[in-house]
């Protein structure tokens, strides 16, 4: 009769899973990309993918610290930030500007608004949409692939503007020259998690058998985005292939598997993933396809983001044997 | 038919291989007068009153109410008060044993020749509803509705129990006939026994000694928590949907724990009210996982001490599962009629909560399609409005939802708290 006895509510056993270990599968689901992009842009995309991780994790810290909130930075949402902006990013950023990134993914977008599970946007997207924005120049020069095999090793960790000319070159959006093929295996040029299809594939499938995400996002998502551009290229007499090549360049397949399934900037049903999914299709379409810009996975995912709201309102659930609410009546009298 | 959510927990049945064994006589038992949902009973013992097994200690006149046995021969100690887990007292009856176990004199079989006089000798016999809910019999089987199935719960969901396993294994003939005695006096024309397929043995058991009766059907039901859920049980068994503050019998159905039919044909056979059950004791803090039979009253500490248990270990006591158990403030309290288990367990799950992430496993978890991260928000701002439209009243606290948070937030607590706000709420 020595120890004391604990009393509280049932239940008294919980699941093994938590905010952590789906935070760590989500960046451990994400190493095949990242290995990709150091294959093909060279160590300077391993040494982006570790800076913006740190660089994020320290905001989280000093942000939580300067507001006397407890420090939750070993949860992992911080670095899987870090990770997934860098892979929205080229290679050759300076690491000042990514450092920004970072900076305003997690301090304005993330802490501002209350923290982990309190903000609206994505931090990486908005990070990402926000370094666009403001260095147009830098985050819109690729790297050819393998190119810093010509390099020295000063020059494999050196930024754009150290780089020839000749180095760079257009994403495959853009010039519309790669092949299938290596689209999919992602020797072409971009940001460090648009290139191999593949490799975010693996993850991809790693997560939904995992059970971290649902097939709901990815499935309307890409499927809905291959319909579009089929009826596209019927429409306007193009090939066939553009339809993959659609879905394999930029970054959709990172966008689908990877952003768009974030829990707290999505809805919450599997009919709301659905519709979000959807909702990034129509936007990517009509944002590649008759906006000025060449890509627009991140976009569509931001503006989508803000519907998120109003998607889970129209898409609650219907409680088992549930009568129609007696609306207000009884609760105003 | 789609099959409703729940959660996959790990079995613990421990004690499925082990027989019932009698427990010693205690030394002294504590009898509640409330052991059923419904008005307490009033003591009708004094103390240093003498008392044989079976004889009433407590009654009342209330409808929703059983009478209360004693389950020891021996004398009355005191007449005290005993503070429930909701918090509220009831009176309660202490009594010395005396060793003899001599059978008070009313104890015989009782004499049943309608519907009428089987309803009244089933609330003489004090059953409630044994698989945890508690509910007086007598009452759930005299709906006024027109009744067509009988569900018989022997889904025994909650990890580590198994007396209703053994119940159905070492007893087989009293469940089959009990089942058979309610079919025949309330002229229900079927019963489904619904069991979960990790109980194989009591599966084939039942289905052999039923073979000849094409009233019983024995269902498999799958091994996902909460399948012994009342409502569960019938949308699986029965493919019928309880709605919204309607009783099972509004859909035709009556559901019986199994181990309450099987004291239905042990009652009507011997007359001996209840005053003892079968229940399984359990639980890594003890070191002898078995089955026993307790009489009631039995304080937990003489139950746990027969298995063994490691009070230097023992972190947690629970009354029933790990899922929907109830923490046991004092080991001293009282095995009640509705006592599937006892748990003493050394290791348990308190994480501390973190921020609600959105990733909406408690709404797949949620065998009723609830929305708890939806009921949070709203009992936060408390809006009786919106709680009352997402239905919190329909959480039947099962747990699913806190078992599934990765945040380890306090789920399925928010819903009861937010239920009992709602409710608060309608009454101003």
């Amino acid at each position: 009769m020595a120890s004391t006895l604990t009393i509280s509510p049932s239940p008294h056993v919980r699941c093994g899973r938590s905010t952590q270990s789906i935070m760590l599968l989500v960046v451990v689901a994400l190493v095949p990309a990242i290995v990709a992009a150091t294959v093909v842009f060279g160590p300077r995309a391993l040494l982006l993918v570790l800076f913006c991780a740190l660089v994020s994790i320290l905001t989280e810290f000093v942000c939580q610290k300067l507001m006397k909130k407890p420090v939750t930075i070993t949860d992992g949402s911080a670095l899987l930030t870090g990770v997934l902006l860098a892979l929205n990013l080229p290679a050759t950023l300076p690491l000042w500007e990514a450092a920004i990134g970072c900076i305003f993914a997690v301090a304005i977008v993330k802490q501002l608004f209350g923290g982990l599970g309190c903000n609206f946007a994505n931090p990486a997207i908005t990070g990402r949409v926000f370094l666009l924005l403001s260095f147009a120049n830098d985050m819109t020069t690729w790297v050819k692939p393998f190119s810093y095999r010509d390099l020295n090793w000063f020059g494999i960790f050196s930024t754009s503007d150290q780089l020839v000319d000749g180095v760079t070159g257009a994403t495959p959006l853009v010039s519309g020259d790669a092949s299938l093929l290596d689209l999919f295996l992602g020797s072409v040029g971009g940001s460090l998690g648009e290139t191999s299809a593949f490799a975010l594939l693996i993850g991809g499938v790693f997560l939904l058998c995992l059970g971290v995400i649902s097939w709901h996002t990815p499935v309307a998502y890409l499927g809905g985005l291959a319909v579009l551009e089929l009826i596209y290229v019927l429409a306007t007499g193009g090939e066939l292939s553009d339809v993959l090549y659609a879905l394999l360049s930029g970054g959709v397949i990172l966008g689908a598997f990877f952003m768009a399934t974030d829990y707290v900037t999505t809805p919450i049903t599997g009919k709301g993933k659905l519709i979000f999914g959807l909702g990034c299709a129509v936007l990517t379409f009509v944002i590649r396809e008759f906006a000025n810009m060449p890509e627009g996975c991140s976009f569509s995912i931001l503006l989508m983001n803000l519907l998120t709201p109003y998607i889970d309102r129209i898409t609650k659930t219907k409680p088992l044997g549930a009568k129609p609410a007696e609306r207000q009546a009884k609760n105003n009298g | 038919m789609k099959k409703l959510n729940g959660v996959h927990l790990a079995n613990h049945k421990n004690t499925e291989n082990c027989a019932a064994v009698p427990l010693p006589l205690p030394k002294t038992v504590r009898i509640p007068m409330s052991m059923h949902i419904g008005a307490p009973c009033a003591p009708i013992v004094k103390p240093r009153d003498v008392v044989q097994v079976g004889q009433k200690i407590g009654d009342t006149d209330a409808f929703m109410a059983v009478p209360i046995h004693t389950s020891v021969s021996g004398t009355v100690k005191s007449v005290g008060i005993y503070r429930m887990s909701n918090g509220r007292t009831c009176p309660m009856v202490e009594i010395k044993t005396d060793g003899e176990q001599s059978v008070c004199p009313a104890v015989k079989p009782p004499v049943v020749t309608d519907r009428q006089s089987f309803l009244a000798a089933i609330h003489e016999s004090g059953l409630v509803g044994m698989g945890g809910a508690s509910f007086p019999a007598h009452v759930k089987l005299a709906p006024k509705q027109a009744v067509d199935t009988l569900v018989i719960n022997a889904a025994e969901c909650e990890p580590y129990i198994t007396s209703d396993n053994r119940q159905m294994i070492e007893a087989a003939d009293e469940v089959v006939d009990g089942i058979r005695q309610v079919l025949h006096w309330l002229d229900i024309p079927k019963a489904i026994v619904g069991i979960e397929s990790n109980k194989p043995e009591a599966i084939r058991i039942l289905t052999e000694k039923t073979a000849e009766m094409p009233e019983i059907q024995i269902f498999s039901l799958p091994s996902t928590y909460p399948q012994g859920a009342e409502k569960v049980l019938i949308y699986h068994t029965l493919g019928r949907t309880v709605m919204e503050g309607q009783l099972p019998a509004d859909q035709g159905v009556i559901v019986m724990n199994v181990s309450s039919v099987a004291f239905v044909s042990h009652y009507l056979k011997t007359g001996m009210p209840m005053v003892q059950r079968m229940l399984t004791v359990d639980g890594d803090a003890v070191k002898k996982p078995c089955n026993v039979i307790v009489p009631v009253g039995t304080p937990v500490q003489d139950v746990l001490d027969f298995a063994q248990c490691d009070w230097d270990r023992a972190k947690k006591l629970l009354y029933g599962g790990p899922m929907m158990g109830i923490s046991i403030p004092d080991p001293a309290d009282p095995v009640m009629k509705a006592n599937n288990a006892i748990l003493a367990l050394e290791k348990f799950d308190s994480p501390k909560a973190s921020a609600c992430i959105h990733c909406g496993r408690c709404i797949q978890a949620c065998p009723l399609r609830l929305m708890p991260t939806e009921i949070a928000k709203a009992f936060r701002r408390k809006d009786a409005a919106a709680l009352d439209q997402l239905k919190v009243t329909l959480c039947m606290n099962c747990g699913c939802c806190t078992y599934a948070c990765p945040a380890k937030r306090p789920v399925a607590e928010t819903n009861q708290l937010a239920k009992t706000f709602l409710q608060s709420a309608i009454k101003r």
